[in-house]
């Protein structure tokens, strides 16, 4: 053999990880990795645009994501210093430094969602009260069906936003019953929003502060049981001279 | 080739994965033998430059180019500073089913990047890219921005001194 043969024939093939990192790198496809949660462990996809979904983890995930999302995902590593930022993410319920691709959704229901995001965790919200945040009370329905879609459940909590009625509702990662445990685990009794709910408490003030809230707001925990006083609307706790929590915003 | 300009040209998105299938042998096996391990991250970040560059071309750009030489411009210009953002992509976990086993090196491969190694950076990148990767000596003149006459030069100088190595390994 020449030379120049001997050259050629160093000539190979590129391993597959090499197109592999390269569709990673150019987002044409998602890697993903599994991560704990309170429901167990989930699948967390990522691309150079951010983290794109977030679904249970199992033999089925890689099939919902490419039928969802139309590109696939393979394993992979996450990018340096994302897997404490998605840790934290899943802990607290909200995104915070961790960036979010919101490609795969409209910009009406990208605003529902970051409104969702901004949900202290162990508090929850209505739908009603989401539809009127993005400047559309009538939209109920569409937040509704924001919630069912969202593509980051966990991350975007959108199991901190139930029914304007006060009932839990549904959850997509799993069903009504992991929306009412990922609730208590948080610290918000399922039992008692129900509660309330049925007696039609929509709302809770101080006597003092002449202040209203959400019967979950942080302010509204802190009311002592003698100065609580509670309401089926806000209509009723403004003409009883109460004015709304700049906090929780009802 | 032509042809595949035409498709990235109207459907950049759709072809791409046909693109990096068409030049990644070449771009790995060449990369490989200039630098090493790191080739591999080089191929890969040579790929994923060259898609943020024909995103950001014009159709009729993308149509009239030469891709070989194109994208070989774009290796050797990140090789000579690949170090500075190597760490900010997703990697691919190494699974071993997907490529435990797999080692697409040629046998004696070793041997010659040793041989390679020895040689200065320009007789090394004339002799890989000319007989390693086949490109033209017009084309590496053009990637390389050397006239093509010093080229030629380079690539016999190259292959002269490889043949010297070889003899001192016999002896």
């Amino acid at each position: 053999m020449t030379l120049e043969e001997q050259l050629r024939g160093l000539r190979g093939s590129a391993p597959r990880h090499v197109t592999t990192e390269t569709l990673l790198g150019t987002g044409h496809i998602d890697g993903y990795a599994v991560f704990e949660s309170p429901v167990g462990p989930v699948a967390v996809s990522f691309n150079p645009a951010g983290v794109s979904a977030v679904d249970l983890a199992d033999d089925e995930s890689e099939t919902r994501f490419a039928e969802r999302f139309g590109r696939r995902m393979v394993p992979a590593r996450t990018p340096q210093g994302w897997n404490a930022k998605i840790g934290r993410a899943i802990e607290r319920g909200a995104p915070a430094d961790l960036p979010v691709d919101f490609r795969s959704v409209t910009p009406f229901r990208r605003s529902v969602l970051e409104i969702t995001a901004s949900i202290p965790r162990g508090q929850v919200r209505s739908y009603g009260w989401l539809a009127r945040q993005v400047g559309n009370d009538g939209a109920v329905r569409a937040v509704g069906s924001t919630m069912a879609s969202n593509p980051v459940p966990l991350i975007v909590p959108c199991h901190r936003v139930v029914r304007t009625d006060g009932a839990i509702g549904n959850y997509s990662l799993g069903g009504p019953h992991i929306k009412r445990a990922l609730l208590a685990h948080e610290g918000t009794d399922p039992m008692w929003l129900e509660s309330l709910a049925q007696r039609g408490v929509r709302y809770v003030g101080s006597a003092t502060t002449q202040i209203v809230c959400h019967p979950t707001c942080a302010h509204a925990r802190r009311i002592t049981d003698r100065h609580r006083v509670e309401f089926h609307s806000l209509e009723v706790a403004a003409t009883a001279g109460f004015r709304p929590c700049e906090m929780c915003r009802p | 080739m032509e042809e595949l300009c035409n498709r990235l040209a109207v459907d950049l998105d759709g072809s791409f994965e046909e693109f990096v299938v068409v030049v990644r042998d070449d771009l790995h096996s060449g990369l490989r033998r200039l630098h090493g391990a790191d080739g591999e991250d080089l191929a890969q970040e040579t790929l994923i430059r060259a898609y943020r560059a024909l995103s950001s071309y014009e159709p009729d750009r993308i149509r009239e180019l030469r891709l070989r030489p194109w994208i070989w411009t774009i290796a050797l210009n990140l090789g000579r500073n690949w170090i500075r953002d190597r760490a900010r992509r997703p990697r691919a976990v190494a699974l071993d089913d997907e490529y435990g086993s797999e080692d697409p090196d040629p046998p004696d491969t070793a041997a010659w990047d040793a041989r390679l190694a020895r040689l200065g950076v320009t007789q090394r990148r004339a002799v890989v890219l000319r007989h390693v990767i086949d490109l033209s000596y017009a084309e590496i003149a053009e990637v390389t921005g050397r006239p093509e006459g010093t080229v030629k030069a380079d690539v016999s100088r190259g292959l002269a001194r490889l043949r010297t190595i070889m003899e001192e390994e016999e002896q």
